[in-house]
C-alpha cells in the first residue's frame, strides 16, 4: 500500500493530471493512509429529526479514515459487480441481491461501532459481511457453494453470519430479522455489556407489522436497539410511494425517535450511527433512515428497468454517488493523488480477482453434509435416505 | 367384504364432495360406475350453478392426459389448440375468469404493475386496473387477511405470495380464518379464496425460499389444496379453484413455469378433487404430484425398458385425496410407491401411506413405500440441493425392491 515516492520524476508530473500535477509540485505532501489528525468536514445534507435532537453537521475524520472509506468502498463495489458477472456465467445460482449504491451505509456504520455491538441485516448483506471483516473468499465460496464459504456452502447469497464479529445475518424473509435485532438488544441489556444492535431492514420491509409490534416491545423496555431503514425507494418491484402511506419512515416510529440521514454520504451516516448508539445505550430504541439507492434491481433475476427509468439510475450516479463523493473530498483535501486512488482501485481488483480464482478451486460440500447442522451435536438422532431403507446416517 | 367396504368409503367421499361445492342444487350421482365418474367432471358456475357435461368432458380428460409423450398429441387430436409455457396457461385461467365474474381480482406482491414475478399477472392491471390487480405492500400477514375479509362478503380475491414460503408469515390468517369462518359462522360466510403461489426446491434459492409446504398446510380443516404440473391441468386447476366457494390453495412448482404443452383452445374446467391418470399400468401404481412427476416419467421409461410396467397416477389433489382413482389402480397393482417433494415428517406421502393402509389393507401385496425429500432445510450448494429431493435413480431401484 505504501506509495513508493521514489518514482518522482517528470515524467510521473507528465502522467499526472493538471490538479495533481500542481499538488506534487508543492514542498510537503501528507502520505495518504497514514494520518490520524483529526479532519472536520461539514455533511452536505442536514440530518432531519423526529422527536429528538439532530447531531451536528460537522464530523470529526481522519485521512487514515477517509482513504480507508474510499479502499473499502471501493473493494465492496468491485465486489459486487464481479458478482453480477459471475451470476451471470452462472457460477452463481439461486437469488442474488447486489448492494451496489449502497456501500456508504455499510461503511460509515462500521466506522462509528465496534465488533462487540450488532448488526443484524436482510438478504442485501453481502457487503455488510465484508464490513464486518468478512473475507473475499468467504463471500465468493459461499456464493458459488463452496466449502470454504461462510456458511458452508449450505446458506447462499442470502445467509451469512460471522458470529465473532458480531454479524448476525442474512435473513430471507423480509421484516424477519427485525424481531430477532430486538432480541440481540434484550440480550446485550440482559447480559449489560454496554453494547447495540443495529436491525436493517429496507423500505420494503418496513410496511410488515413486525417490525411495529418489535418497535413497541423495544420501546416498552428500552433496549438498546437501533433500526435502520435503509430507504433505497423500492420495494422490490413496487415504489415507496406506491405501497406506503406514510414514506417518511423515520416518523413511522411515532413514539420512537428518529433521523433521516443521507445514506449516500459515509460521513453522515457515520455521525448518526454514533449518535444513534450514544441514544440507544440511554434512551432507547431510534431509528435511523438511510436515504440511500441501489443501482441494481431488487436482484439479478430483476432488470430493474422495469419500474424506474435508466435516467434517474444514472442521474444518481452521477450526483450522488458514494464513493465518488469521498474521492472528490480525498482529492479536494490533499490527502491523495488521483493517481494514488486509481491505485487503489486497481489493487482492490487485483484482490478481487485473486480471491474469486481461489474460490472457484474450493470444491463443492460433500454430499454428508446434507445432514450436518441439523441439529447441535450429539444428538444421535438418526435420519433416512429417501427409501427409507438404504441409506441411514445417525445426525452428527 | 373389501369391495362394500370400498362403495362405502366410495359414497362417503361423493358426500363431502357435494357439499364442498357449497349448493343444495348440486346433485352427485352417487352410483355412477366408476369408469363412468372418471370420464366426467363437474363445471359449477360461481352461482352454484352445476353442468354435468360429460359428453365434452369425455373428448377432453381421457385422451389428454395419457403418456407424457402422447399427451401433446393425444390433446391436438381432439381439436388443434394452442402452444404455451405454463405460466400462459396460468394468465389464460385467470383472464378469463377475470372476464367472466367482476368479482373476481387478485392482490399480491408486484402482481399489478411489475406483471408479477413469475409474471403469471403479466397485463392484467393494464387491462382491468389498478383494484383489480392489486399490489399491495410487503405485508403477507395483512393482505392475506384482508383477501378473506373481502372473500366473506362475496368478492372472489385470488392471493399471490410470492413464494410460498412467505405465506407462513400469513398461516394465522389461513388456519383460522380462511379455514375455520364457514364453520364457526356455522356455514353463514363463504370464502371463495385462492391462494397460489410457486413453492418447491430447485433453483437454488436457499432454504428459505425453497419450502414445501403442503405438510404445512395440510392439516389445516376447510380447505383444499390442489397442485399443477402441466400447463393442461394448471389452467384447468386454476379456473376450478376461482370457481369454488371453498378457500383453495393451489400449489405450483418454480421451475416448472417454462413447460411448453398444447392445450385446447375451447374452456375447460378440471375437477379440483380428482387425480390424473398419466400412465396406466400394472405392476405397480406410483402415486406423484408437482415436480415429482416429472422425475417419476424419466424413471418410468427405464422402467419400462426393463420390462415393468408402472401406472403412474398425478394426484393433483393434495386435500382431499381422490382415493377412487387411487383405490381402483391400489386394486388393480397390488404396489404402491409414492414419490413427492414434500418433507418426509408429516407430509402429503405420509397421509396418503396411511390413507390407503387404511382403506385399501387387503389390496396391498407389500408395504407401500413412500420416498420424500429429506428432512433438512434446502441447502444452497447445487449438489446438497439435488440430494434433498428424490432423483429418478432411487425411484427405479424403489420399484425393482417392491416388485420383487
Amino acid at each position: 500500500m505504501a506509495l513508493s515516492r521514489a518514482a518522482s520524476s517528470p515524467s510521473r508530473a507528465a502522467l499526472l493530471k493538471p490538479l495533481a500535477a500542481a499538488i506534487s509540485s508543492s514542498l510537503f505532501r501528507r502520505s495518504i493512509s497514514t494520518d490520524t489528525t483529526p479532519i472536520t468536514v461539514e455533511t452536505s445534507v442536514p440530518f432531519t429529526a423526529h422527536r429528538c435532537e439532530a447531531p451536528s453537521r460537522t464530523v470529526e475524520t481522519t485521512a487514515e479514515e477517509l482513504v480507508g472509506f474510499f479502499r473499502t468502498m471501493a473493494l465492496m463495489r468491485r465486489a459486487e459487480i464481479a458478482a453480477d458477472s459471475l451470476y451471470k456465467a452462472k457460477l452463481i445460482r439461486g437469488f442474488c441481491h447486489l448492494y451496489d449504491g449502497q456501500e456508504a451505509v455499510a461503511i460509515g456504520m462500521e466506522a462509528a461501532i465496534t465488533k462487540k455491538d450488532c448488526i443484524i441485516t436482510a438478504y442485501r448483506d453481502h457487503c455488510i459481511y465484508l464490513g464486518r471483516g468478512g473475507t473475499l473468499l468467504d463471500v465468493f465460496a459461499e456464493l458459488m457453494g463452496r466449502q470454504a464459504g461462510c456458511s458452508k456452502g449450505k446458506g447462499g447469497s442470502m445467509h451469512f453470519y460471522k458470529k465473532d464479529a458480531g454479524f448476525y445475518g442474512g435473513h430471507g424473509i423480509v421484516g424477519a430479522q427485525i424481531p430477532l435485532g430486538i432480541g440481540l438488544a434484550f440480550a446485550q441489556k440482559y447480559k449489560k455489556d454496554e453494547s447495540v444492535s443495529f436491525a436493517l431492514y429496507g423500505d420494503g420491509a418496513a410496511n410488515q407489522g413486525q417490525l411495529f409490534e418489535a418497535l413497541n416491545m423495544a420501546a416498552l423496555w428500552d433496549l438498546p436497539a437501533i433500526l435502520v431503514c435503509e430507504n433505497n425507494h423500492y420495494g422490490m418491484g413496487t415504489a415507496e410511494w406506491r405501497a406506503a402511506k406514510s414514506p417518511a419512515y423515520y416518523k413511522r416510529g411515532d413514539y420512537v425517535p428518529g433521523l433521516k440521514v443521507d445514506g449516500m454520504d459515509a460521513l453522515a451516516v457515520k455521525q448518526a450511527c454514533k449518535f444513534a448508539k450514544e441514544h440507544a445505550l440511554k434512551n432507547g430504541p431510534i431509528i435511523l433512515e438511510m436515504d440511500t439507492y441501489r443501482y441494481h434491481g431488487h436482484s439479478m433475476s430483476d432488470p430493474g428497468s422495469t419500474y424506474r427509468t435508466r435516467d434517474e439510475i444514472s442521474g444518481v450516479r452521477q450526483e450522488r454517488d458514494p464513493i465518488e463523493r469521498i474521492r472528490k473530498l480525498v482529492l479536494s483535501l490533499d490527502l491523495a493523488t488521483e493517481k494514488e486512488l486509481k491505485d487503489i482501485e486497481k489493487e482492490v481488483r487485483k484482490e478481487v480477482d485473486d480471491a474469486i480464482a481461489q474460490a472457484k478451486e474450493s470444491p463443492m460440500p460433500d454430499p454428508s453434509e446434507l445432514f450436518t447442522n441439523v441439529y447441535v451435536k450429539g444428538y444421535g438422532v438418526e435420519s433416512f435416505g429417501a427409501d427409507r431403507k438404504e441409506v441411514r446416517a445417525v445426525l452428527p | 367384504m373389501a369391495a362394500a367396504v370400498f362403495q362405502g368409503f366410495g359414497a362417503s367421499t361423493a358426500l363431502s364432495l357435494s357439499k364442498s361445492f357449497d349448493s343444495k342444487r348440486v346433485k352427485l350421482p352417487f352410483g355412477r360406475s366408476l369408469s363412468e365418474r372418471r370420464a366426467s367432471f363437474v363445471v359449477v358456475g360461481s352461482d352454484g350453478r352445476v353442468v354435468l357435461d360429460s359428453s365434452r368432458a369425455r373428448k377432453l380428460v381421457t385422451n389428454a392426459v395419457a403418456t407424457k409423450g402422447d399427451s401433446a398429441a393425444a390433446t391436438s387430436a381432439s381439436k388443434p389448440g394452442h402452444e404455451l409455457l405454463l405460466f400462459e396457461a396460468l394468465q389464460e385461467g385467470l383472464e378469463e375468469e377475470m372476464e367472466r365474474d367482476p368479482l373476481v381480482c387478485v392482490m399480491g406482491e408486484d402482481v399489478g404493475h411489475y406483471g408479477g414475478s413469475y409474471k403469471v399477472t403479466k397485463g392484467l392491471a393494464t387491462k382491468y386496473g389498478d383494484l383489480r390487480v392489486l399490489d399491495t405492500p410487503i405485508a403477507e400477514n395483512s393482505f392475506t387477511g384482508m383477501g378473506i375479509g373481502a372473500a366473506m362478503t362475496g368478492l372472489r380475491p385470488i392471493v399471490e405470495g410470492m413464494n410460498m414460503g412467505f405465506l407462513l408469515l400469513a398461516y394465522n390468517q389461513i388456519s383460522n380464518n380462511c379455514g375455520m369462518l364457514h364453520y364457526t359462522s356455522g356455514g353463514q360466510f363463504k370464502i371463495p379464496i385462492v391462494i397460489r403461489g410457486p413453492g418447491g426446491v430447485g433453483r437454488q434459492l436457499g432454504a428459505e425460499h425453497s419450502q414445501r409446504l403442503e405438510s404445512y398446510f395440510q392439516s389445516i380443516p376447510g380447505i383444499q389444496m390442489v397442485a399443477c404440473s402441466t400447463p393442461y391441468n394448471a389452467k384447468g386447476l386454476m379456473k376450478a379453484a376461482i370457481r369454488s366457494d371453498n378457500p383453495v390453495i393451489l400449489f405450483e412448482h418454480v421451475l416448472l413455469y417454462n413447460l411448453k404443452e398444447r392445450i385446447p383452445d375451447e374452456e375447460y374446467v378440471l375437477s379440483l378433487e380428482e387425480a390424473e391418470m398419466v400412465r396406466p399400468g400394472e405392476h405397480v401404481t406410483i402415486l406423484t404430484y408437482s415436480r415429482m412427476r416429472y422425475h417419476v416419467m424419466q424413471a418410468a421409461k427405464t422402467l419400462v425398458n426393463k420390462g415393468y410396467d408402472p401406472e403412474v397416477i398425478d394426484i393433483r389433489s393434495l386435500k382431499p385425496f381422490d382415493l377412487y382413482t387411487i383405490g381402483n389402480s391400489v386394486k388393480k397393482t397390488h404396489r404402491v410407491l409414492i414419490v413427492e417433494e414434500c418433507m418426509r415428517t408429516g407430509g402429503i406421502g405420509a397421509s396418503l401411506t396411511a390413507a390407503i393402509n387404511e382403506n385399501f389393507h387387503d389390496y396391498l401385496d407389500a408395504p407401500i413405500v413412500c420416498l420424500s425429500s429429506q428432512d433438512v432445510p434446502t441447502p444452497y450448494a447445487g449438489t446438497l440441493e439435488e440430494w434433498t429431493v428424490v432423483q429418478p435413480g432411487q425411484i427405479v431401484t424403489a420399484v425393482e425392491q417392491l416388485c420383487k
